[in-house]
């Protein structure tokens, strides 16, 4: 392509870039510098994106918190399990799908009733009715049944089948492989990037879930993480009922900025650590799923 | 050689996914007759007194509804707005840059907030907006007086909007970014060729480039229009911004849940559902004939 010799919108679009990136992570950093720093500087307001008397005593009261470690097990397990069951649904569901109607007569009666499976809903208090009239209150399995299907992975698997040439099939097919068999050798393995890319949509659906453990899980050591950080913190702001400053800041030193502040980077690290292959990932689902005609 | 037994085990094949389906789907879809009844939970779908149209009368009457109608309006359609035109300008710019290093971590820095729940970005975003927080820090330096951002109704809205922005404008660019990788870069030489300077060729090629995708996007975004955010307010509203923050959603859940009125939440929820499936099927219609996009 070929450039003006404009240098100077050069720099102010670099100038401007850079100021936008930054205030992007300016919110994370000042948290991260809160969290490591000591209680005065932290509740009164000094520190910005350094800390201040450095400290670790939020994360060390973290390691002694219990109910923290509960939670963030109730997580790991929902994700496992929650992207385990995604995962299988998702492939047996796409590969049928992919089938032309000629195929699989039927293909396009199960297709019309995944998508208003997908675009209409009962509503909140049918669903948490379901739930709750099947006994899976307090039960891992209500976290990873509901949301079992994942149709818009389904769908965007279903669209990356349909790519993979009929040759591959039709020679499995001849030497004797039958649906099962052909998903499990030929369609799985050569759909690596796309199954990548719909497992850590889920993985992370799971990990940031919070309204559902809230719902549906009344005692405190089931509340996957999220839930935990959502009761014990945002709940504090969602009943101030007061626009009177100083009883807005009682409340708000009730709930103690430094141990929230660490909290809530403890819980940004698992997709902190899977956080490339997030963006190598999602951008191309994204665009697989986007720009398909 | 395609064998007509393979049928029976694509049956097969999907009825774990349909059953869930059934089970979570369908079953909540015929739950809806509550809407029409009195329900007790005591007493059950099936014992409950029918009430006809008693909660949708019910649900007009009531005082709130109408502000909670026009906040949730109001508030989707910014964050439509809003929410498209600053990723188009964003990745316009990035477009312009050549230093791919450069790119790539102002990428992988924008990219983040789109992965973290409203539980943590609220959690972060009521710590910055506190009286002791780092904005009023700020807000104080330049001379102003302290602000009490998340209980005042003139700036909840803002904050929403602000906020949603945050976490997904990053995000946002890269279906923008990929329209704009498919524009002929031949365009771009003969426009030069002919003397055409750089802000010319934004307006002549990039801008037209990218107006299909533009259109597509804002004909899917009909169906948002009344899906104002319910996990971002949840986590960040409070009683004394209902008058500007609360929407459909949260009045569903205070209702039913909170207050269990399953009656009346069954009915406002079902009428949102249904003018929601319209939109939705109306925009990948019009998406359909006009873009000639389709997701299956």
């Amino acid at each position: 392509m070929i450039r003006g010799s404009s240098r100077s919108v050069d720099w102010t679009i670099y100038l401007i870039l850079s100021l936008i990136a930054f205030f992007s992570m300016a919110p994370i950093l000042n948290t991260l510098a809160i969290s490591f720093s000591g209680k005065i500087p932290a509740m009164s307001g000094q520190v910005y994106f350094w800390p201040v008397e450095f400290n670790l005593s939020a994360y060390e009261s973290i390691i002694r918190d219990r109910n923290f470690f509960i939670s963030f097990g109730v997580s790991i397990e929902r994700v496992l399990l929650g992207g385990a069951i995604n995962f299988v649904i998702t492939v047996l569901m796409a590969y049928p799908l992919s089938k032309s109607a000629k195929l699989f007569p039927g293909r396009n009666v199960y297709m019309w009733f995944v998508i208003f499976c997908m675009l209409f809903n009962g509503g909140l208090i049918p669903w948490y009715m379901t739930i709750y009239s099947l006994g899976l209150l307090d039960s891992i399995w209500a976290l990873v049944l509901p949301t079992a299907v994942p149709v818009f992975n389904v769908i965007l698997l279903m669209n990356f089948f349909k790519g993979i040439p009929k040759e591959l099939e039709e020679a499995a097919n001849m030497d004797g492989a039958g649906p099962w068999r052909t998903l499990a050798v030929i369609f799985v393995p050569i759909s690596l990037p796309a199954l990548a890319t719909v497992t850590l949509f889920s993985i992370v659906g799971h990990w940031n879930a919070f309204f559902d453990g809230m719902i549906l899980m009344q005692h405190k050591e089931n509340w996957p993480l999220q839930t935990y950080i959502q009761q014990l913190i945002i709940s504090v702001n969602s009943i101030m009922n007061t626009t009177d400053p100083e009883e807005i800041k009682r409340l708000t030193n009730m709930s103690s900025q430094l141990l929230n502040s660490a909290k809530v980077m403890v819980s940004m690290v698992p997709i902190l650590l899977i956080y490339p292959f997030l963006q190598k990932y999602f951008v191309s689902g994204i665009v697989l799923g986007a720009v398909k005609e | 050689m395609n064998n007509r037994s393979f049928i029976r085990h694509y049956h097969a094949m999907l009825l774990p996914g349909i059953a869930f389906l059934l089970v979570f789907s369908v079953i909540p879809m015929l739950g809806i007759v509550i809407a029409f009844q009195d329900y007790q939970p005591t007493l059950g779908i099936f014992r409950s007194d029918w009430v006809g149209w008693e909660n949708f009368q019910y649900m007009f009457d009531l005082p709130d509804s109408r502000t909670i109608f026009i906040n949730t309006l109001s508030i989707a359609s910014l964050k439509i707005v809003v929410g498209m035109a600053v990723p188009f300008v964003f990745a316009l710019m990035l477009h312009e840059v050549m230093n791919m290093k450069f790119k790539r971590f102002v990428q992988t820095i924008v990219y983040l907030p789109h992965f973290m729940s409203w539980v943590i970005l609220s959690g972060i975003l009521i710590n910055l907006l506190s009286l002791e927080g780092i904005v009023n820090q700020f807000v104080q330096w330049f001379g102003g007086h302290e602000i009490m951002f998340l209980q005042s109704n003139s700036w909840f809205r803002v904050i929403l909007v602000a906020s949603d922005v945050w976490k997904e404008f990053g995000f946002n660019t890269i279906i923008y970014i990929a329209a704009l990788t498919s524009i002929n870069t031949n365009l771009y030489e003969a426009a030069a060729i002919d003397g055409a300077n750089r802000f010319q060729r934004l307006l002549h090629i990039t801008i037209p480039g990218l107006l299909p995708t533009i259109i597509l996007l804002a004909t899917l975004s009909l169906g948002n229009v009344l899906n104002a955010g319910f996990e971002q307010i949840l986590n960040l509203y409070n009683p004394v911004v209902y008058q500007s923050g609360d929407i459909i959603d949260t009045y569903v859940y205070r209702a039913g849940l909170l207050e269990i009125q399953y009656g009346l939440a069954t009915a406002v929820g079902l009428l949102k559902s249904i003018v929601s499936f319209l939109l939705i099927a109306v925009s990948y219609m019009l998406a359909a004939r006009f873009a000639n996009y389709r997701i299956f």
